[in-house]
């Protein structure tokens, strides 16, 4: 769970949630399951236990990216797709910073999908939280590269015809250390999920299914519904065996390279022969195989599929230029300028 | 047709002859080191004391086919006694290794001018891949110049015959022989080029001694044959007394960019993406660690520009470099700039357009997309560099006008700037002016979008500072507040302030000098790398009685205050540019001046003649 351990100052005044709730009026529209991810942030920031102006969100344009006009923090709600651009810049420059990218489906998968996959194999020591709500809200109602194949919508009258991308699939094959998912109708998990993304030193990656109640209500609420979410989500948790249901009897075993839903008790199957779930296994393989598992055939997964340890891009640039003072001491411009051959000329 | 047999007719010692100024084009293979035998002739040159200018010509392909057309790589060096401004419209003398480089470079050569070529690689295969039907050398076709048939790779193999190197290794030094025999030709001593040897072979003692070797055999066969009736002396130039060294464009681009972060005190971001002919000031910047300089070789153009602007909004100095279609592709993020209004320089190398157009080729095609090329109404600051040296004062200029306005600044240069070369006389760093760089920092009066009275610039509040927490973004920002603001009246207002900033620097630069006359006949007006062409072709002019002046723009947004009073002084404006007018636009809509182009978009830099005949036309 959250500490206050990484990076945490001596003598700080102690924040509240309000601390960070900007002068802005919130715009979204009512029920959109943004505010609970704002809500969330919010009550977060002050378990960090940094000072509030170490912290940026950056965010791309979307209706998620507009989650940094209503934080009190530095903020900067660049243009489409690119925050991870400009996070990296700002993290690189300044690693001190806690730097977050908000971004959404068509943001970050979309127009920005090159840079989702650069900062991911970086490893850039931020947080990228992916609202998906499998459609684009602000520019009211098109379909989106995770829309499911088939939609209807405003753009596609007789059904979508491109294959969708699925976020933390992608997030896997770019090298991502850290990899997790997280619901918005699921305060508890999220601000978990998000104080984990936060305590991992590298590009911690979060996908939210978030509900967009105008374009695409209920586009989660098969399985994330609260009467069937035990047995329709599968909670991960580091070290257990991957166990769901109302009953808690229902797991994941392994039948070659493939998952299954076993009951335990029937047929002889007992807890040991369920999948037990390891976040730090460096082979993806099996990170990979849960990304993949989605309703109605299995549990979706949430929680943190993927944490290992990498070191990060601020990190790595950081240490070479102190190698290269150490072994060459600081630079002087006026050795540069007479570099090569001179001449004088009296 | 000069042979050794032929030659053997005249006098026994060659006489010396005394030049102002000459023109040499090394010309060969890719493989054939030409890159290098033109940079060494040229640091020998300047340690003589002669003014130089270079231009390298270099193939787009990185291993063309051996002895192929497209795999001719070029080097062209100009010294001179006097002081000059180009590297030669035409070379006086033309190296050509092998019959490919003698097809591509021998239209260049003026009737009468020196060939010398390397006669071993007149093969049949080689003049078949050269689209030779018949040898060049036996069909009369070079009898307009006086051609020396030298058989350079026989004479470099015979010399390096007890090298105990390979075959492939001897035959590698023959630029090394063609360089001894052009040291020779025009009396430069070889201590320059030996001494580099040492240094770059130092631990491979046959390689060095081979290419000592080739060099000083060259230098002999100049000296012992009598192929050469003359040989030639160019004496030293006049030059302001200091400390020089020779320097391309982009390598005085990047220091220019180390050397301002070092005077404004803050540490040098350089988000690029590597683009011809732009990459070199990657290259530069990316060795420079130990200066504290990060460099991001980012997934494009865009998220280089983004990482810049990300790294200016947390207080460094933001700097993206590329070339003409990587700007296009930054487009959008400039105008994020414009609109969070915070400092960032993006150096466009241009190269000829439009799409990809000629990679390594010059063109000054990208004056309007640095203006305009944005949605909506986007001003951004425009310096433009007019010469390789100058590149380093206007890279210092660009990151000044950035941060006390707080805007985009786009610094022009070009293919011919950047891989071009002159002496550079180094300056001193105390004199250097410092940046003044002021952060806000205090809460009670802090407004992000309040503004200096005399810049209009807002304050640059950076993350970590206590209590400045704040929001900046592409939308409309209200006045002050920097809120997100939809109201017609506060849009216009922000729409005229983002302007009016950017006229305010006209204050805040040097006006524009004319060199020539006050008043009267006719003004040539040039922007960038056709400084040296245009100063050249007007002292010309002058000389022959002409009334012409001249005035070069290194500021193209704004433009210096005391532009439109000159050119009005003037009965006619002449404006030579390497596009098909994009200033005369400027400058037309602008000052309603009837100006006359000159424009020759041929990949090229101008020839001197180029102008003079215009500049003949007009006055």
């Amino acid at each position: 769970m959250v500490t206050a351990s990484r990076d945490s100052k001596d003598g700080i005044e102690a924040l509240s949630r309000k601390d960070f709730v900007s002068d802005q009026e919130v715009r979204w529209c009512p029920g959109c399951g943004d505010y609970s991810i704002l809500a969330q942030t919010q009550k977060l920031m002050p378990d960090l236990g940094i000072p509030r102006e170490d912290i940026v969100f950056i965010s791309g344009i979307g209706c998620s990216s507009r989650l940094p006009y209503y934080m009190n923090t530095y903020g900067f709600h660049s243009i489409h797709g690119r925050a991870p651009a400009i996070a990296s810049g700002l993290k690189a420059s300044r690693p001190e910073l806690s730097v977050w990218v908000v971004t959404g489906d068509g943001d970050a998968l979309s127009i920005g999908g090159n840079h989702l996959l650069h900062v991911l194999r970086r490893n850039v020591d931020l947080q990228i939280i992916l609202h998906n709500n499998q459609i684009y809200g602000l520019t009211k109602g098109q379909y989106s590269p995770t829309s499911e194949l088939g939609k209807r919508t405003k753009s596609s009258p007789a059904g979508t015809i491109d294959a969708p991308l699925h976020p933390l699939t992608v997030a896997l094959g770019a090298e991502a250390t850290f990899v997790a998912r997280t619901i918005d109708a699921d305060p508890h998990h999220m601000v978990a999920v998000l104080g984990r993304a936060y305590e991992h030193r590298g590009a911690a990656f979060c996908e939210v299914y978030q509900n967009c109640n105008i374009f695409n209500d209920g586009a989660f609420a098969a399985f994330t519904a609260k009467e069937v979410r035990a047995d329709r989500m599968l909670y991960l948790e580091q070290g257990k065996p991957m166990i769901f249901g109302k009953e808690r009897n229902k797991g994941i075993r392994l039948n070659g390279l493939r998952p299954e839903v076993v009951e335990v008790g029937v047929d002889g199957i007992t807890e040991a022969d369920l999948l037990v779930h390891d976040e730090t296994r460096e082979d993806p393989t099996i990170a990979f195989m849960l990304s993949r598992m989605s309703y109605p055939e299995f549990p979706v997964p949430v929680g943190v599929l993927r944490a290992v340890q990498r070191p990060t891009y601020d990190a790595l640039m950081t240490a070479q230029i102190e190698r290269a003072v150490e072994a060459e001491g600081p630079g002087d411009v006026r050795d540069l300028f007479v570099e090569g051959d001179t001449w004088t000329v009296e | 047709m000069t042979t050794l047999t032929k030659e053997s007719q005249q006098p026994e010692h060659p006489e010396l002859l005394e030049l102002d100024r000459v023109t040499i084009r090394f010309a060969g293979d890719s493989g054939d080191g030409m890159q290098l035998a033109g940079t060494q002739f040229t640091k020998t040159s300047a340690v003589v004391g002669n003014d130089i200018s270079t231009f390298p010509d270099i193939p787009a392909e990185i291993r063309a086919p051996q002895g192929s057309l497209p795999g001719v790589s070029g080097f062209q060096v100009s010294f001179a006694s006097t002081e000059i401004y180009t590297p030669g419209d035409a070379p006086d003398v033309l190296v050509a290794m092998n019959p490919a480089a003698l097809k591509t470079n021998l239209a260049d050569l003026p009737r009468g001018g020196i060939l010398v070529v390397n006669e071993d690689e007149f093969s049949e295969t080689n003049l078949r891949k050269a689209a030779y039907a018949s040898n060049p050398l036996e069909d009369g076709s070079l009898r307009a110049y006086r051609t020396f048939r030298v058989p350079i790779s026989t004479l470099n193999s015979r010399a390096l015959k007890d090298s105990g190197l390979t075959a492939v290794q001897i035959d590698r030094c023959k630029n090394m022989f063609a360089l001894g025999l052009m040291f020779w030709l025009y009396s430069r001593p070889l201590d320059t080029t030996t001494r580099w040897i040492d240094e770059k072979f130092g631990k491979n003692p046959a390689v060095a001694d081979a290419n000592k070797t080739a060099l000083k055999a060259g230098y002999a066969f100049g000296e012992t044959t009598e192929m050469f009736a003359t040989h030639y002396h160019v004496p030293k130039a006049p030059q302001q007394p200091g400390l020089y060294r020779n320097i391309t464009g982009n390598e005085a681009t990047a220091l220019g960019f180390v050397t301002a972060s070092k005077l404004a005190g803050r540490q040098l971001f350089y988000g690029t993406y590597p683009i011809t002919p732009a990459s070199d000031v990657l290259h530069e910047l990316a060795r420079l660690k130990r200066f504290g300089v990060k460099t991001f070789q980012a997934e494009d153009e865009i998220a280089a520009v983004g990482a810049a602007i990300g790294a200016s909004f947390g207080g460094s100095l933001g700097l993206t470099g590329t070339s003409g279609p990587g700007l296009a592709l930054k487009s959008e993020a400039i105008g994020l700039a414009v609109m969070v209004e915070l400092p960032l320089v993006i150096i466009d190398v241009q190269r000829a357009g439009p799409s990809t157009g000629m990679p390594t080729k010059t063109e000054q095609g990208d004056l309007l997309q640095a203006m305009f090329g944005r949605n909506g109404e986007s001003p951004v600051a425009v310096v433009a560099p007019a010469t390789a040296s100058d590149c380093f004062t206007m890279a210092i200029e660009a990151w000044r006008l950035a941060i006390k306005y707080r805007t985009p600044v786009v610094f022009l240069s070009d293919a011919y700037l950047g891989m071009g070369s002159e002496p550079w006389l180094v300056p001193d760093f105390e004199s250097l002016p410092r940046i003044p760089v002021e952060f806000a920092s205090d809460p009670a009066t802090f407004k992000p979008y309040a503004r200096d009275p005399e810049t209009l610039a807002r304050p640059w509040a950076i993350p970590g500072t206590p209590d400045l927490e704040h929001r900046i973004g592409g939308l409309e920002k209200s006045d002050i507040t920097g809120n997100v603001s939809y109201d017609p009246a506060n849009h216009d207002k922000m729409v005229h302030l983002r302007a009016a900033k950017i006229q305010r620097i006209a204050q805040d630069i040097p006006e524009l000098e004319v060199e020539g006359d006050e008043r009267g006949g006719l003004l040539v007006l040039g922007w960038g790398s056709t400084y040296g062409v245009i100063t050249t072709a007007v002292q010309r002019a002058r000389a022959e009685g002409k009334k012409v002046s001249m005035a070069h723009l290194r500021y193209l947004n704004p433009f210096p205050r005391n532009l439109g009073d000159v050119l009005r002084r003037y009965d006619r404006v002449l404006i030579p540019e390497i596009n098909l007018g994009q200033l005369r636009l400027l400058i037309r809509g602008t000052f309603l001046v009837d100006a006359v182009g000159f424009n020759k978009v041929a990949g090229r830099p101008f020839t001197i003649r180029d102008i003079e005949a215009r500049i003949a036309e007009l006055a």
